[in-house]
């Protein structure tokens, strides 16, 4: 059904068809809507006995969601940011544990400087957790997103994150395609453990492991991701013959096919990048994109068959390491192991800095001069930067660099210090 | 024909199990016992836990007719018991994180009345630094919202697991691993403390009592009222540790006795915010006498007695005794 609604309330609706038995809850901006929502849906009665429980931080929320599935439920919770980061530990538990639960990520920066707005830091500081993470583009991508995540998730017995661009799609207002709970039902079976704790048939879930086992349990989680580089393409053509839509998959190439320069980019900064691709086309510059949607498991050899004819590459990410440059860039070069193609890095939308079609459109035409610094800081001011780094240098005591920045780009009154 | 004992007529600390009716006996001494930590486990000798957790999760298990699920805290309870791949436990029992077995067990909770399987019971269970220390928010947040969980803690005063690190348990005075005696040092500090049974009371929760592993009769009786209770529910029991506390391991079951006895640890149920129980001290006993075979507290008493530290402690235990009534 047609929808006019905010981003996290279709994701509240979308999870709600997914019929999760429990739902843990901690509220941080950006996500906070989705769990509002949810809280509302449980109370209606709209979810069947689904338990919603209130709890204390993001650490319980997470470990409410890892007792709940080994316990048989589907479990479902949602963070942000430093949310995400204070539950961290039990984020690796319950991908060591083989819990398959789905947790919605609303991007956001991780301070300091404390800072709600959009990038990409907060899930790329935990890519490595074993847990599945999937990028969505639009808020229908966020819709289709978390059902197949549930589905990916059980047939697994994998966590998985999706994630999706804090503000820029949780608070955006949006036409959706909201999926009846026929189809989800037709596409997601019940949730069947392959390890429950039950009274009758007592296990011990959680032992201590030496380094005689370690490595070989380890190994089973990566082969686990090495799966899912094959199961999550089956799902989105399952998910395409029963919803009708092409939603879902490794990736999905633009104009990519024949293209000297091709863009590679995760999340909602997409669709800013293809009407990018298709005003320097209309201007005969041989450019395409290609979204990286499963950016755990990254995707090898789908990744590299769609560039490997490309004349360079151009990764453009929300988020980086500091002293080395972009994160998802590595894994980039990784599946172009061998090849000699060019790879440029542009680091953008830090802190929910607008990403402008001006500045890709500068930024990738240098790139295809070949004249682009790597890594690249799209639209940094470098007056600030060469201000505040003089004044560091004059005095050891430079004053706060916040508000130096904000009095050096007029934002708050007096000279800077 | 013998004259008839009654079991008040001496309490737990002479009557054995064969003299008592059957229905007074220990859960222990049955048959039947679920045998829920079985023998096999890595703990020390004279380990004050293993002996505390074998009696509360036995006894909760013949509560719920065995249809029990326990959820565990990193810890030395843990460790000893599931070395991969062995496992002590024979119950269904489930390891996470060290501070979050009060949350992991309101999930277990969660997921079974989402299923609808009232009829099985969830125990968490930690050491006092799981508990009482990293994780105390979880164990907060389960009490406040009243979940179906009952949570032991078996407090051994220190991290012994990872070598007898202090702990919020951690009694004044006392040696360990980071409140070390050397170099004039005195132990651990004379601070407020942190009296765990009555934090968890003040969430006014259904139950909460304290128990030692001297009196399993005792410790028994409370894990079955509990059992039998709906809602949050906290023990926390006194468990000597005889590689931490420096003591010998035929000493456990008798320091347990003395930390009641001194009245430092006292002994009392209390439900919804109010003590409704204590357990007298029949035989006072000065704390010298609880402190002296214990190592961690040595330097209390050479090269010459600590009179001002030993009468600090003293006062910790005279004032538990006004406190909570301990007295005949």
């Amino acid at each position: 059904m047609l929808k006019q609604m905010e981003g996290s309330h279709a994701v509240a609706e979308a999870i709600a068809l997914c019929r999760p038995e429990v739902i843990c809850a901690y509220p941080i901006t950006p996500q906070t809507h989705i769990v509002e929502r949810l809280s509302e849906l449980v109370q209606q009665g709209e979810i069947g006995n689904c338990q919603y429980i209130n709890v204390e931080s993001e650490f319980a929320a997470m470990s409410v969601a890892i007792g709940a599935s080994a316990a048989g439920a589907r479990a479902y919770t949602a963070t942000s940011s430093q949310g995400l980061l204070f539950m961290t530990e039990a984020v690796y538990n319950a991908s060591g544990l083989g819990l398959p639960i789905v947790m919605t990520i609303g991007n956001r920066a991780i301070g300091a400087p404390i800072n709600i707005w959009n990038d990409h830091s907060d899930s790329m500081a935990l890519r490595d957790a074993g847990w599945i993470q999937l990028y969505a583009e639009t808020n229908q991508d966020a819709i289709d997103l978390h059902i197949q995540a549930f589905r990916l998730a059980e047939q697994l017995s994998v966590p998985v994150m999706v994630c999706e661009d804090g503000f820029i799609l949780t608070h955006a207002y949006e036409r959706v395609d909201m999926p009846d709970l026929n189809q989800v039902q037709a596409y997601l079976p019940p949730f069947e453990p392959v390890q429950i704790l039950d009274p009758a048939d007592p296990v011990t879930i959680g032992a201590m492991v030496g380094p005689e086992a370690f490595a070989e349990v380890r190994y089973l989680s990566h082969h686990k991701h090495l799966q899912a580089v094959e199961v999550i393409p089956q799902l989105a053509s399952e998910f395409a013959k029963i919803f009708g839509r092409d939603s879902g998959g490794l990736i999905q190439p633009y104009r990519s096919d024949d293209a000297e320069t091709v863009i590679v980019a995760l999340g909602s900064v997409v669709g800013t990048i293809r009407d990018v691709v298709d005003d320097m086309r209309e201007d005969g510059v041989s450019i395409g994109a290609v979204k990286v949607i499963s950016f755990r498991p990254f995707p090898m050899l789908a990744l590299r068959a769609a560039l490997e004819n490309a004349k360079r590459v151009i990764v453009v990410e929300k988020a980086f390491a500091d002293g080395l440059g972009g994160i998802a860039v590595n894994s980039v070069r990784m599946a172009l192991r061998g090849l000699t193609t060019p790879i440029y890095t542009i680091i953008a939308g830090l802190g929910g800095r607008p990403i402008t079609k001006d500045s890709l459109l500068r930024a990738f035409g240098e790139a295809t001069r070949d004249e682009l610094d790597d890594p690249h800081f799209l639209d940094l001011n470098w007056t600030v930067i060469d201000h505040e780094l003089a004044r560091a240098k004059e005095k050891r005591r430079s004053g706060p660099i916040a508000e130096n920045v904000l009095r050096d780009l007029g934002l708050v009154g007096g000279k800077p210090v | 024909m013998a004259q008839k004992i009654k079991f008040y007529q001496t309490g737990t600390l002479t009557v054995g199990n064969r003299l008592l009716d059957a229905e007074n006996r220990s859960v222990q001494s049955t048959i039947d016992r679920s045998n829920s930590l079985t023998s096999g486990h890595r703990a020390c000798q004279g380990c004050g836990e293993a002996l505390g957790a074998r009696y509360v999760v036995d006894t909760a298990m013949r509560e719920a007719d065995k249809k029990l699920i326990a959820v565990n805290a990193t810890g030395c309870l843990e460790v000893f018991s599931t070395p991969y791949p062995e496992s002590s436990w024979q119950v269904a029992w489930m390891h996470s994180l060290f501070g979050n077995a009060p949350a992991v067990a309101t999930g277990v909770v969660a997921a079974l009345r989402a299923k609808g399987r009232d009829d099985i019971k969830v125990l968490a269970q930690g050491g006092d630094g799981g508990t009482v220390d990293i994780g105390f928010g979880c164990l907060s947040g389960m009490f406040e919202r009243n979940d179906d969980v009952l949570y032991v803690c078996y407090d051994n005063e220190a991290y012994m697991n990872t070598g007898v690190q202090r702990s919020g348990q951690t009694p004044p005075a006392a040696r360990t691993a980071t409140t070390p005696t050397s170099g004039g040092s005195k132990g651990n500090v004379f601070g407020q403390g942190k009296n765990a049974p009555q934090i968890a009371m003040a969430h006014d929760i259904p139950y909460v009592a304290t128990a030692t592993v001297a009196d399993l009769h005792d410790l028994e009786n409370k894990v079955t009222k509990a059992m039998g209770i709906k809602g949050a529910r906290y023990i926390h029991v006194n468990v000597p540790c005889p590689l931490g506390w420096g003591s010998q391991p035929c000493d456990t079951v008798r320091l347990a006795r003395l930390a009641a006895e001194t009245g430092l640890f006292p002994l009392f149920e209390a439900e919804h915010g109010a003590v409704t129980d204590v357990t007298k001290i029949r035989r006072r006993v000065p704390v010298e006498e609880y402190l002296r075979p214990q190592r961690r507290f040595a330097h209390l008493f050479k090269p010459k007695p600590d009179v001002k530290a030993l009468a600090a402690i003293q006062e910790i235990a005279d004032r538990n005794i006004r406190k909570y009534g301990l007295l005949v």
